[in-house]
């Protein structure tokens, strides 16, 4: 998927003659910056890539990308990438979508990519509303959220979008967010090299319909404070001085600690090539939401068998069985009779 | 003993069964042994859409029927000469059927106590004279095949389950067959399991024995082979064929296939076939749903490979908007709907046409789509390779509506010469088609080719042709968005205008009128081809004039469509339901179209549907029409 031959390319060749249409301060911006400038990184070339994308805000990211691009329908993308990934393995294949169009109208298709571990890498832009459609509650909105259908306040158990991808058993699940450049790039970095199915759930505010959503955890001020990095194979620890850490208590629930109080030995190791999920899921559920310290960077990172690779292997091998297939011996097989 | 040989031109036999009995099994091996014997020959499968119903009940009763002749035949007939009934349920699920004077051959064995019962009989109708007005044979059939297999240790139960190889093998000796074919089955089938085969080659060869030694049947019958044209033939099913010709066209085009899909009745055969050819390049992949199935075939459209989707009615509605999709971004994709019963989850097992509309027009926004239509098991192989050359020539969905009938039923088919095939070409953009302002050249997605009206299909991994496509509209040439009112009405039109640009690729209107001045036009589209060829024969059989074609294309209409309309004086459309063409036809050429429509989820009946013909030739003719057949002379 990365071919270190390919000549280089800068930021231009990634960025298409498309004026930009989101909101101004959307979120969204400073993803497509960190994303066009990480391009020229990966050693891949623009006619080798393709975009694709639902419907809603985030769906509108493969306009702007000088690559092969489709802006599809509501909630398909995941499928189509399917499609796309499996006709032609050499292809870089990302999928761009929200939490309405990824969660909500195509759910299944997200949690088929992702258990079917095809090479696709998976944006999820989660804003925790719907912008397209002017403020409603999304699936990952928090119970008792007042918007334009909830005027009383929504009803709803949100999703929690990474414990949803650890359960689909995705061989790739990380969290990052748009206001940190340098996390999100290496954070995207990680997912691209992955062979399979890479989630990554991306934190973006919605200035309009959403402000500030993320605030307590992703702004400069809290971010020491709030925000938990995962390393492979380091403690996990937090906090301005490194003060806080997490541990695992005797209900295989991971809790945050002061590290003054249970010594540093005790702290859970983060270990993202876990094979089985329970980690990695207890991690996922560490924070109600993004309102208490939340952990970033990437929750699994396992190896497993890609989807593509081997549909074409099957084909292959028939090939070399049988082969190349030949019409009219084909056509002529079961009994025939001569008139 | 020597016996009576009757010479007869045609025959339709009836497996009649429980669902567990083995009848599609039966039916189809018999349906194997007149193919490979040279009869021309038109299946009709009909079984429920349960697994199991319960044993011995009414709704657990699955049919095979075959009709076979020395002449060209069109249907699956009407009305069986001869019924094969296994149980009691199976004898009163058919028997209304039956012609009077019909053969019944009836499996004694279950019919007592509460096997009767329930089948609904409150006294056997083997005693209380019911049946007198048919040839009844009654044989113990299972007490026989329990009593031949006996030396091959086999529990009761399995023993008895041989008992569809005997009345095979009984069949197969009073209608000549030859025999070799299925025991060379029943070895391979059963390869695995020798008692098995065994039990089954030797029911079979009992079966046969019995008819030829027994005093309950005098005579047995000879169909003679059908002349046919040269060449070499196959018996075939419509999905085989379907499935062949999505092979053949993958082939022809050089495009590896693509098809995703979800399973679903009476499509599913076709998944089920394009996966065992992935020596052809074939990748099949069973989707999460029938939106993937679609949504991974338009991915995979977009890649640069054949995109098929294969569905029936419910899935189709699923389906309508990826579909429109397809038409928005303009990419070859081939969707295939096996029509079934509908609406909702409708008859999934019996077969109808009510999908026509739905393909049409069941989309948002005005969203036009090619439509094909097979018209009998063999030329669905045909009918794919046309939807493919549509798909690929002009950038466009299309739409091939099969049947239940079509998919399941089968005919003899002759194999054509590859050389006989189209060749298609996907002609892939390989740089750019445009220069700019400043004088650099550029790629412009909705530049069309000014014939087809098509776009360039530029495949990602091609340099320099990076573009992005998507549902919403697009701008003429440049394909960015636009909300542009001017252009928004062009693209509609130019989208309409594309789809009908396909007549200019389409041969003359086949119109048989053997006489050249019939005034009763009889058109049709789909599987009642052969219920319509029959009837129009039955009608000219009697001396009357009638006129006869049938549509592969229904959307575009061939471009002589109007003009053809206009020289009769009274069009009849038979169709499987409430008169879905006639509504096209009326709306696009104010002909007064008389639909006959019947939706029983069973094929139509030919010799109801001369009835409807000569009722329409008396009114144009003003004449007297009787169809009792005139003598020869009296043809014109």
């Amino acid at each position: 998927m990365t071919d270190t031959a390919s000549p280089a390319t800068t930021r231009k060749d990634w960025a298409s003659d498309q004026e930009v249409r989101w909101c101004p301060g959307c979120g969204d911006y400073s993803i497509l910056t960190a994303v066009q400038l990480l391009m020229p990184d990966l050693g891949v070339r623009p006619e080798q890539t393709v975009f694709v994308s639902g419907i809603g805000c985030s769906s509108r990211f493969p306009y702007y990308m000088n690559t092969y691009g489709m802006h599809s329908i509501h909630g398909r993308a995941p499928a189509i990438a399917t499609g796309l990934a499996v006709a032609r393995p050499d292809l870089d294949v990302w999928v761009v979508t929200g939490d309405g169009d990824g969660l909500s109208i195509g759910g299944n298709h997200l949690i088929h990519a992702l258990r079917r571990n095809v090479d696709i890498t998976i944006l999820l832009f989660n804003n925790q509303i719907y912008g397209l459609t002017k403020g409603q509650f999304s699936p990952t909105s928090e119970v008792g959220k007042v918007t334009k259908s909830t005027p009383f306040g929504s009803l709803d158990h949100p999703f929690n979008p990474l414990s949803l991808a650890l359960g689909a058993e995705a061989s790739f699940v990380a969290r990052t967010h748009d206001l940190d450049r340098q996390h999100l790039q290496e954070t995207l970095r990680r997912a691209h090299e992955h062979r399979g199915a890479a989630f990554v759930e991306i934190y973006q505010n919605c200035n309009v319909f959403n402000d500030g959503a993320f605030d307590t955890i992703t702004s400069k001020q809290n971010r020491g404070a709030n925000l938990i990095p995962l390393v492979h194979g380091q403690p996990i620890r937090f906090g301005d001085e490194g003060e806080r850490g997490v541990v695992m208590d005797d209900q295989g629930r991971a809790a945050i600690v002061d590290v003054a109080d249970v010594g540093e030995g005790a702290l859970l190791v983060h270990d993202e090539e876990r094979p089985d999920p329970s980690l990695a899921f207890a991690l996922s559920r560490l924070a109600p939401g993004p309102t208490a310290p939340t952990p970033v960077g990437v929750f699994r990172a396992v190896e497993r068998a890609e989807y593509a690779e081997q549909v074409s292997a099957q084909l292959a091998a028939a090939q070399t069985d049988a082969g190349p297939g030949e019409l009219s011996q084909l056509l002529t097989s079961g009994g025939t009779w001569e008139v | 003993m020597t016996k009576q040989v009757k010479q007869l031109d045609r025959v339709i036999i009836r497996f009649a069964g429980d669902s567990g009995d083995g009848m599609q099994l039966t039916g189809d091996r018999f349906t194997q042994e007149s193919a490979a014997f040279g009869n021309d020959l038109s299946t009709l499968p009909n079984f429920p859409a349960e697994i199991r119903a319960p044993q011995g009940t009414l709704p657990g009763v699955s049919s095979f029927q075959v009709h076979f002749a020395d002449h060209d035949i069109l249907t699956p007939g009407d009305a069986p000469d001869v019924l094969v009934a296994m149980n009691p349920a199976a004898l009163r699920a058919n028997l209304g059927d039956l012609p009077k004077g019909a053969t019944v051959i009836v499996d004694t064995h279950d019919f007592s106590g509460r096997n009767l019962s329930k089948a609904g009989y409150t006294t056997s109708p083997l005693d209380d004279g019911s049946l007198d007005e048919y040839a009844l044979h009654q044989v113990d059939l299972t007490g026989m095949t329990v009593a031949a297999v006996k030396e091959f240790g086999l529990s009761r139960k399995d023993a008895a389950r041989a008992k569809n190889m005997f009345a095979l093998g009984l069949l197969s000796w009073m209608y000549g067959r030859p025999t070799e074919a299925t025991v060379d089955f029943l070895t391979r089938r059963f390869a695995k399991v020798s008692e098995i085969r065994d039990a089954n080659i030797t029911a079979f060869q009992s079966g046969w024995n019995f008819g030829e030694t027994t005093e309950a049947f005098a005579v047995s019958y000879e169909i003679k082979p059908a002349p046919m044209s040269p060449g070499t033939y196959r018996n075939i099913t419509g999905n085989l064929a379907l499935s062949y010709g999505l092979v053949a066209g993958g082939v022809q085009s050089g495009l590896p296939v693509f098809l995703g899909s979800y399973p679903i009745t009476p499509a599913s055969d076709i998944l089920h076939e394009l996966s065992k050819h992935k020596a052809f390049g074939v990748t099949t992949f069973q989707a999460e749903d029938e939106i993937a199935g679609v949504g991974a075939a338009i991915g995979a459209s977009f890649a640069g490979t054949l995109g098929v989707t294969t569905t029936s009615g419910p899935g189709l509605a699923l389906k309508s908007e990826a579909i429109g999709l397809a038409v928005m971004t303009e990419l070859p994709l081939v969707v295939i709907d096996v029509q079934r019963g509908g609406p909702s989850t409708g008859l999934p097992t019996k077969t109808e046409q009510a999908d026509l509309l739905q393909a049409m027009f069941g989309r948002n926004g005005e969203s036009p789509v090619p439509i094909v239509a097979p018209q009998s098991p063999g030329d669905c192989f045909d009918a794919a390779l046309e939807a493919i050359r549509i798909a690929v020539t002009y950038r466009t969905p299309v739409l091939l509506l099969s049947d239940g009938m079509l998919a399941n039923g089968s005919e003899p088919w002759r194999v054509p010469e590859l050389s006989e095939l189209p060749s298609i070409d996907p002609a892939f953009a390989t740089g750019p088609n445009h220069a700019v302002d400043d004088g650099d050249d550029d790629f412009w997605p909705y530049l069309r080719n000014e014939e087809t009206l098509a776009r360039p299909w530029a495949i990602p991994g091609t340099a320099g042709l990076e573009h992005r496509i998507g549902g919403l509209e697009k701008g003429d040439g440049h394909g960015n968005i636009s909300y542009d009112p001017a252009n928004h009405d062009f693209m509609v039109r130019t989208r309409a205008a594309k789809v009908q640009r396909i007549a200019e690729s389409l041969p003359p209107l086949e119109v048989d009128d053997p006489t050249g001045d019939a005034k009763v036009l009889v058109l049709g589209w789909g599987s009642t081809y052969g219920p319509i060829g029959a009837g129009v024969r039955r009608v000219r059989k009697a001396g009357y004039r009638v006129a006869q074609t049938h549509l592969r294309h229904l959307n575009p209409f061939p471009k002589d469509l109007g003009e053809v309309l206009a020289r009769y004086d009274k069009v009849l459309v038979p169709e499987m339901n409430l008169g879905q063409l006639s509504l096209l036809l009326r709306a696009e050429y104010l002909v007064d179209a008389v639909g006959y429509n019947h939706v029983r989820g069973l094929p139509l009946k030919a010799a109801e549907l001369a009835e409807a013909i000569g009722e329409l030739v008396a009114q144009a003719e003003g004449v007297d029409v009787d169809l009792t057949p005139a003598p020869q002379e009296a043809l014109s």
